[in-house]
């Protein structure tokens, strides 16, 4: 009986153990996601704060002043920034798309693995040596002045792969019955693969487009040897032109105080793109999911 | 029939542009970089004076290559833990309620730009660690332990360590969460079914199960931390040459990436000295290509592993 009554009891207190480590892990968990979100929430709380104050329309629209004065903008920056993505977007765009439906509809080839492969790589890629790589072709080979070209040039490369992964996904998610269906009709494969299957994948390439956008828009380090930055709006495609991201960290190295609120407000409009298209894309994968 | 064949042929040479660009970044960094190494040889890779002044023109990346291994080292130290934590986290224990949203943010941490993540770093951030990590660290073990020793100043390695941690949490996390949930279900049951406590669960099914995954997610992470140029430029203090070879975490230094970002602007074209930044970045590439290679060869093993188990 006494033993029986020491086992009970040195079964509770294992059990007892059990269960504080098993709390000790739930909440280590927890507070591991807590600490990851402290660091968003601070910046996002230092953008807003510090970036309000310098938001005016003269400040969104204006050219910037002479180096140590307060006055003027980032307004070229912002007209190069959308520039930049207009290029790179048309630029990277169609051979992202392209190469996405190649792995889709002909991807089972060795081919097609080595190309999802390098695809993977050149995403992860360290963006400053596809900026000297951008450099040598655009600005000193193909066109010998730093350039919106430039620019655009690397951040296409950043941007292929991203697309051609998205499109290869929304694309294998369209059912073979479509295809079948319409190869039982007569329609030749190309003729079917862009009325049928791309239509009915359209959003979440649309989706993927996006998404690669949002990500460009605060690539820097590339376009350091690429597009310089300027004091100047817009005047050719063969000239420096400013960006946001650029003109923010030009502007954290200026030891004036009109430049690091400046800064602040030039992050606080860029954050306020990347957010948006993030959010956008979320809320429409969401609601495509619900349906 | 013919304009099926055309199709296939014009989409597989579009797909070959990923292939074709690959092959002339290498060619570009090789060529391009080839002057150095013909001048300095192996002592560009291994050396540490860095003189871009004509005449006394020398240069060496080994303190660089430190400062991006000791940067991206201790960035892994830290957010390793943290990011399988969130991995488990949402995808075994957060109620469903608040999964969707914490996993989005724990995402848009991702979609915050390197350059706000510096911004944030040099104005905000860099306070917060003097004075609360740096001070008490370094009054209290400096003497002792030298890797800690230094002035406290905020721009240093430790600071880049640290928000490199940050930036590749949502990365590690995000593919230690796909790995933990390609695990089979009957794994977890049958713990759960011998009466293991959740932790129990997860040490004895998911973590022998997911190892080399869960591995490869963490050398995914080193890579983005070694490439990572703005943020780190704008905390690591950018100190060049010999004094940026690293005795101490408190000690402002210099990445590979770093250098090429503050110095290639500046660059005298008629000098070697674009050329021996080209040369950091192929370093810099060689370093990005086995980290990724690797990482994808033990993420790719863990796959194989779960279709044999299957």
């Amino acid at each position: 009986m006494t033993e029986q009554n020491e086992l009970e009891r040195l079964t509770q207190r294992n059990a007892a153990k059990r269960k504080l480590i098993n709390n000790l892990f739930i909440f280590f968990c927890g507070f591991c996601t807590l600490i990851a979100i402290i660091p968003l929430g601070s910046i996002l709380f230092e953008v807003v704060k510090n970036g309000y104050p310098a938001i005016s329309w003269e400040f969104l629209t204006a050219r910037p002043g002479a180096i140590g004065s307060a006055e003027g903008g980032i307004g070229p920056a912002i007209q190069g920034t959308l520039i930049i993505i207009a290029l790179t977007t048309l630029l990277g765009v169609p051979f992202g798309v392209v190469s996405g439906i190649y792995l889709a509809e002909f991807g089972d080839s060795k081919f097609a693995k080595t190309v999802r492969i390098v695809n993977d790589m050149l995403t992860e890629f360290p963006s400053i040596v596809i900026g000297i790589f951008a450099y040598y072709i655009v600005t000193i080979v193909l066109i010998g002045s730093f350039s919106a070209f430039g620019g655009a040039f690397a951040l296409a490369i950043i941007m292929l792969p991203v697309v051609a992964r998205t499109t290869e996904e929304s694309l294998r998610l369209v059912p073979n019955g479509l295809r079948e269906s319409a190869a039982a009709l007569g329609i030749r494969k190309w003729r079917y693969t862009w009325s049928v299957v791309i239509s009915a994948a359209r959003r979440g390439m649309v989706n993927g487009i996006m998404l690669s956008v949002a990500r460009i828009t605060g690539e820097t380090a590339p376009l350091i040897m690429t597009i310089l930055g300027s004091q100047w709006f817009f005047s050719s495609f063969f000239g420096p032109i400013d960006a946001l991201p650029l003109r923010i960290w030009r502007l954290s190295l200026l030891p004036y105080e009109y430049a690091r609120i400046q800064g602040w407000g030039a992050a606080l409009v860029l954050i306020t793109i990347v957010l948006t298209l993030n959010i956008i894309v979320k809320y429409v994968t969401r609601s495509k999911v619900r349906t | 029939m013919n304009a099926d064949k055309i199709f296939k042929q014009f989409s597989s040479v579009m797909a070959f542009s990923a292939i074709g660009i690959m092959i002339l970044i290498v060619f570009v960094l090789v060529t391009q970089s080839a002057p150095v190494w013909q001048e300095f040889g192996l002592d560009f890779a291994f050396g540490s004076d860095w003189n871009p002044v004509e005449g006394r023109e020398s240069y060496g990346v080994r303190p660089y290559i430190y400062g991006t291994l000791i940067t991206s080292f201790l960035a892994l130290l830290l957010a390793v833990p943290i990011s399988i934590g969130i991995a488990i986290f949402l995808s075994e224990l957060a109620p469903p309620i608040i999964r969707e949203p914490l996993s989005f943010i724990v995402e848009l941490l991702a979609a915050v730009p390197s350059v706000i993540y510096g911004l944030w770093g040099l104005f905000i951030f860099r306070f917060y660690i003097r004075d609360y990590i740096e001070e008490p660290v370094i009054n209290s073990l400096g003497d002792t332990i030298p890797i800690f020793s230094g002035i406290p100043f905020g721009l240093d390695l430790f600071t880049a360590g640290i928000i490199l941690a940050v930036m590749i949490i949502p990365t590690i996390s995000s593919v230690a969460r796909e790995v933990i949930y390609a695990v089979p279900a009957t794994q977890k049951e049958a713990a759960y079914a011998l009466g293991a406590t959740r932790w129990e669960m997860m040490r004895t099914s998911v973590f022998n199960y997911a190892k080399s995954g869960l591995f490869g997610a963490c050398v995914l992470g080193l890579g983005r931390a070694v490439g990572e140029t703005m943020a780190v430029t704008m905390v690591i203090g950018n100190t060049i040459g010999a004094q940026a070879l690293p005795e101490s975490l408190f000690q402002p230094g210099q990445s590979m990436a770093s250098i090429i970002a503050n110095e290639f602007n500046e660059a005298d074209p008629g000098s070697l000295h674009p050329s021996a930044l080209i040369g950091v970045g192929l370093i810099l590439f060689f370093f990005a290509l086995i980290i990724q290679l690797f990482s994808l060869y033990l993420r790719e093993r863990s796959l194989k592993v779960g279709e044999v188990l299957d």
